[in-house]
């Protein structure tokens, strides 16, 4: 094996992708190669480093110098300075947002985006290539299998999952190890293994980063599941949007394959497991563990009543267990250092780690791991270091579609499922969406049940109808033509879906509503009682307005598509309210300040 | 039409292929709807026949699912994400911008075949929120002001295939 003096790291991941990074890691080469560094210096394309707002990403090793949003024409200079002759380039390392301080010899591990994580399911991303078997086997990869078929019987392994206190990821926290249980108990000659990678949470995206980053812990704990409930066949479901993630997980089932990790007799057991990608298609009810199944059979993807439960009857019709991505990465780290190390991690009823997505009016916009019990506030202003521009924080939103909006007075509880779900919200899969002043609460209700509405599968009524009229009636309360009783017929509709929807969609579909109402309520009685958006959001409800900061420079008039902003040269402009289309424009361009929205 | 016989013997392959796979109709329909663009009418009868199922099982999941289009679409498909990080961020203001730039609706299309314009949920690229795809190109960090010189550059290139 060759050895290397240092190694650049460049995040391949789906948000430094997209800015860019696969340009990047051709330039490093070709520079390297330029400067005669090639026998020296080695470029891996790594999975996502957590950290997207600074995208794209490059680290050097073995200094772990952290430089973000590289451009093309900054590669030369860190060759050529960095590498070749060992000088930092200062103007490139990371600045840390909330502290303003970019400090060169900081180590990755102390910047404060990093400072408070854990990082278990997201061990291996952003450190190894996910494309390189070898890569994930210098990590203790398979290992766990290996020590699973070898030294432990199948009640051993489902013991330790148990006893681990491993919850599902994917939003309900089911307890894994009862899943493979149940499923262990079932006699059938066939059984499968199924994994959900059909991320529908909008602004969720940890399942997408864990399969770009590191599939072969997937991989492995899928195995590990085969073994255990006694299944000679996995499927993985995973949406066709993610380009990157299918091809990581062709590439890794293939290199598993031929070593002898996947296929027949693996570490000559005499244990056989197959593995199968299945795509998704762009249904969000297709992450309900029946209507996935159903997809994966070819047919659409509309959920049936449980009993009989997967466990008993799942995919073409045989026993069926099925966890999420993020649940499975965890398996092989506690199948290898044992359960009672993972459940000294986080609440008494939350073990381990959970990963979030970071997004929305937050600064530091990425992936996280943190213990289960750390509180929001540590998550949101520690890691995800507040609001950019000043702002106000108002409230975040966690478990997506399912979930709710918290405001300001619980930041500080600690986060694990049951204390979400007693705050109004839910754990989901662990999107968090952070909102400032600026945003309105009902609106982001609308958008919710907007989306809702879209992806009903349409099977049964309450949902089907349902939100329908919930969401008619959260968009006359947006567009200013709220009545008094509004907010009455949406509690009755909300708690209606709820006791007689016909799968987890549908009977989570108001929270959203429920939970803005319990903690936003002025809000919706402004915009119903006063005709008012308090955040100043919604169109109908809003006025922009020229003070007499304006100093008649003319670039508001120039710039307003609708010829609605008049005045002299040098004096104060106004704008006409009938004509005003309310885009903006005046308010972006002026350089003063003289513009507000009313 | 040479054209369309080679894309019908290329669906053909594909059912074969597919053909004794257990729930054969997904990867089939989507293989579909990489060959042809979009999955017509036509498309749906041989894939019924191919695989022996129904023509209204076919169009039961043709439709069911938003990956699969019944018309064709533009040769460029914008898609504007209206997940939640990005619609905290303002992608409203990116989508209305694109209509009214392109003078479409959204889910429409250009006159000239040129454009489709599309809201999409989370393409997953939340910390470059607001972000829209252009075929397969992901535009992040965006401002309503940024969309016209974006739109001009797929305009102005006449002939060549992205």
């Amino acid at each position: 094996m060759d050895i290397y003096r240092a190694h650049v790291l460049v995040c391949g991941g789906t948000g430094c992708s997209s800015s860019g990074s696969a340009t990047l890691i051709e330039l490093f080469e070709q520079k390297i190669e330029e400067y005669g560094l090639a026998k020296e210096v080695k470029v891996i394309r790594t999975g996502c480093f957590g950290l997207c707002e600074a995208g794209p990403v490059v680290i050097i090793y073995p200094d772990g110098t952290f430089y973000s949003r590289v451009k093309p024409e900054n590669v030369e200079e860190i060759v050529s300075e960095h590498l070749l002759k060992g000088r930092k380039v200062e103007h490139l390392v990371y600045t840390d947002h909330a502290t303003k301080e970019q400090n060169a010899e900081k180590a990755l591990e102390d910047i404060n985006f990093y400072k408070h994580q854990k990082r278990i399911a997201l061990r291996n991303c952003g450190v190894i290539d996910p494309e390189n078997i070898d890569e994930y086997l210098a990590m203790d990869g398979y290992r766990a299998l290996e020590k699973a078929l070898t030294t432990m019987t199948r009640e051993q392994v489902i013991d330790e999952v148990l006893k681990s206190g491993l919850r599902g990821r994917g939003g309900a926290g089911f307890p894994t190890g009862m899943k493979w249980k149940f499923a262990y108990n079932s006699v059938n000659d066939q059984k499968y293994v199924a994994c959900n990678a059909d991320e529908g949470d909008p602004g969720a995206f940890m399942d997408r980063s864990i399969l770009e980053g590191d599939p072969h812990s997937v991989i492995e704990a899928m195995a590990i599941a085969g073994y255990a409930i006694g299944a000679s066949e996995g499927y993985i479901y995973v949406r066709a949007e993610y380009p990157i993630a299918v091809k990581r997980l062709q590439v890794a089932i293939k290199q598993a394959e031929e070593y002898g990790l996947l296929g027949d007799n693996i570490f000559e057991t005499g244990f056989n497991f197959h593995l199968f990608i299945r795509l998704g298609a762009g249904a969000f009810v297709c992450g309900e563990e029946t209507a996935l199944m159903h997809s994966i059979e070819g047919k659409r993807g509309e959920p049936t009543t449980r009993p009989p439960f997967p466990a008993v009857k799942g995919l073409f019709e045989k026993p069926t267990m099925l966890n999420n991505v993020e649940t499975y990465a965890n398996v092989a780290q506690i199948i290898l250092h044992g359960a009672d190390w993972y459940n000294a991690i986080g609440t008494e009823k939350s073990k381990g780690t959970k990963v979030f997505a970071l997004g929305g009016k937050i600064n530091n916009t990425g992936l996280v791991e943190v213990p289960m019990g750390t509180t929001l506030r540590t998550v949101i202003f520690d890691v995800g270091g507040g609001c950019p521009n000043g702002k106000k924080f108002k409230a975040v939103q966690t478990g997506g579609p399912s979930g709710g909006c918290l405001p300001e007075a619980l930041l500080d509880t600690p986060v694990d499922y049951e204390n979400l779900i007693a705050a109004g919200s839910m754990m989901g899969s662990g999107g968090m969406i952070v909102m400032d002043e600026d945003n309105c609460m009902v609106d982001i209700a609308r958008f919710y049940m907007d989306f809702i509405v879209d992806e009903s599968c349409g099977k049964c009524t309450p949902c089907r109808v349902g939100t329908k009229r919930m969401l008619e009636i959260l968009t006359r309360i947006v567009e200013g033509k709220g009545e008094e009783g509004d907010i009455e017929k949406l509690e009755e509709l909300a708690q209606t879906i709820k006791n007689t929807a016909l799968c987890g969609l549908g009977q989570t579909a108001a929270n959203p509503v429920l939970s803005t109402l319990r903690f936003f309520r002025d809000e919706y009685e402004a915009h119903i009682k006063e005709k008012r958006c308090p955040a100043h959001h919604c169109k109908n409800l809003l006025q922009y307005v020229i003070t007499d900061k304006c100093k008649g420079c003319t670039a508001c008039a120039r710039v307003c598509p609708a010829g609605a902003i008049t005045g002299e040269i040098k004096q104060q402009h106004s704008i006409d309210p009938k004509k005003c289309l309310k885009c903006g424009a005046c308010m972006e361009k002026c350089r003063f300040g003289a513009i507000i929205k009313k | 039409m040479d054209d369309e016989r080679t894309k019908f013997a290329e669906l053909e392959k594909l059912i074969a292929e597919h053909k004794d796979q257990k729930g054969a109709l997904m990867p089939v329909l989507q293989g579909a709807q990489g060959i042809f663009g979009c999955v017509s009418e036509d498309v749906q009868k041989a894939i019924a026949e191919g695989l022996g199922v129904t023509l209204a099982e076919v169009y039961g999941v043709a439709t069911f699912y938003a990956q699969f289009s019944l018309h064709p679409k533009g040769k460029y498909l914008i898609s504007v994400c209206l997940g939640t990080a990005c619609y905290v961020k303002g992608s409203q203001s990116i989508l209305d911008k694109l209509s009214q730039v392109l003078d479409i609706p959204v889910g429409g299309t250009t006159p000239d075949g040129k454009f489709t314009l599309e809201a999409t949920r989370c393409l997953g690229a939340c910390g470059l929120a607001p972000v829209m795809m252009i075929n397969g190109q992901v535009y992040g960090r965006l401002t309503p002001d940024a969309i016209p010189a974006i739109i001009d550059k797929y305009k102005n290139d006449d002939g060549e295939v992205a």
